[in-house]
């Protein structure tokens, strides 16, 4: 079973590090879940995990392997879901997930039925995302996550927008995920509905650079 | 491939239902255009001798003025990320965006041309190498606008910034393809001329993408 690591991470926010000396070990099968307050590094550090961030000192890891030197295959493996749904307005939620997977080189419609019952969004499957709910458009963008499998998830407060009916289905989604030997990474202030280790941001903040100097 | 393919197949449907975009990139053309004549007056003589710089000058903001758009509503929806994240390494996500571009700006620009320089009085003499022209020129002024459009990303005044970054940039675009269509109508051998703006193309292809996925990652991180 696949393990991802990092080891001494630390990483720059503008002239400030966010957070160092940073490092965990998520094995399949697995919930790390980021706690800390605002400004904490929550964030910085899932944009790290998914190398939208170059980290300024650490290693991130794939079974051993450094994920920075095979970037392709790290996009492969992982779904980052960040505060932006990244859904297109003008397309229906189900042309979303099309071009979703087609942008993967996949064609599955049967995967795409599959994700919009599962998030409970089959029946405006064919509006245009425009007219959809802050809470819809976020189920949009986590159906996202199951018409491409990958076996890691980067999620950015996940649950924001979404019902307590939607914050019971992300939860299933996320258990039939890791019960499948998929492993995630969720940033979240509240309850996100998952259990999963926790990993608090505050233990590894960073005096600003000048300080430090 | 196909990724590729399904990249640039995306850009052009999302312009098609936002709609407007295209069209507006022509109407601007056609404005500025028609300006001149009341602008110099009608003497059909200067017009005619003008012509080919009007064509270009006007063919060039018409393209800067799509430009600023590029990237602005992907890094705005979060689709950015998204892209950056794709298998597909992120210079040919560029390159996919920016070839969508061209098919929605610049062809159409190099279409309507000819009617245009017809508007102006321009020799016919002329026509054939300036659609040629704008066939090798405007797919590099899409390349050079990516990048500016990347590096203003995020910006505040990224519209007038970019215009200050990308325009002089376009000057030798302007230069030999003002001067391949006069020496169309005056007789003389274009081949030179053709010769580099395919030149100035085929650097931009593999450049332009790569420094404009640079800024990109930079806009990111």
């Amino acid at each position: 079973m696949s393990v991802f690591a990092g080891t001494g991470l630390a990483c720059l926010r503008g002239e400030r590090i966010v957070f160092a000396g940073l490092g965990f070990s998520l094995a399949g099968g697995r919930v790390l879940l980021l706690r800390g307050a605002n400004g904490s590094g929550k964030s910085t550090l899932l944009r790290c995990m998914a190398g939208l961030l170059a980290p300024i000192a650490g290693d991130l890891t794939w079974d051993g392997a450094p994920a920075a030197r095979d970037p392709e295959s790290h996009h492969r493996r992982l779904r980052y879901l960040g505060h932006l749904d990244a859904v297109k307005t003008s397309f229906t939620v189900a042309e979303n997930l099309a071009l979703c997977q087609e942008l993967y080189g996949r064609r599955d419609p049967a995967a795409i039925d599959d994700a919009l019952g599962r998030l409970g969004i089959d029946t405006i499957a064919g509006l245009p995302a425009r007219l959809l709910s802050a809470g819809q458009r976020r189920r949009a963008a986590l159906a996202r996550l199951l018409v491409v499998p990958a076996p890691l998830w980067l999620l950015d407060e996940p649950t924001n927008a979404l019902d307590d009916d939607g914050v019971e289905r992300f939860a299933a989604i996320v258990e039939t995920h890791c019960a499948a030997g998929g492993m995630a990474v969720i940033a979240a202030h509240g309850n996100p509905g998952v259990d999963g280790e926790p990993l608090s941001l505050a233990d590894f903040a960073a005096l600003p650079v000048e300080a430090a100097a | 491939m196909t990724e590729f393919l399904a990249l640039v197949r995306r850009d052009l449907q999302l312009a098609v239902r936002q709609g407007g975009d295209a069209a507006l990139v022509l109407v601007f053309y056609l404005l500025a255009v028609l300006l001149f004549p009341f602008g110099v007056g009608p003497e059909p003589n200067i017009l005619a001798r003008i012509s080919t710089g009007v064509l270009w000058v006007t063919a060039l903001l018409a393209a800067l003025l799509s430009l600023e758009r590029l990237f602005v509503a992907e890094y705005e929806d979060g689709s950015l990320d998204q892209l950056a994240l794709l298998p597909t390494p992120l210079p040919l996500v560029v390159l996919a965006k920016i070839v969508a571009h061209w098919l929605l700006t610049g062809l159409p620009l190099t279409l309507i041309a000819p009617f245009f320089a017809l508007i102006l009085g321009m020799d016919a003499a002329g026509y054939p190498v300036l659609i040629l022209a704008l066939v090798l020129g405007t797919p590099t002024l899409s390349l050079i606008g990516g990048l500016g459009a990347a590096l203003t990303l995020g910006a505040r005044r990224a519209g007038a910034l970019l215009a200050l970054l990308v325009l002089p940039l376009y000057i030798p675009v302007l230069i030999f393809g003002v001067a391949a269509v006069d020496a169309a109508m005056a007789g003389l051998t274009v081949a030179p001329h053709l010769a580099i703006l395919g030149a100035l193309l085929l650097a931009a292809i593999p450049l332009c993408p790569w420094a404009t996925a640079a800024a990109l990652r930079q806009a990111l991180g």
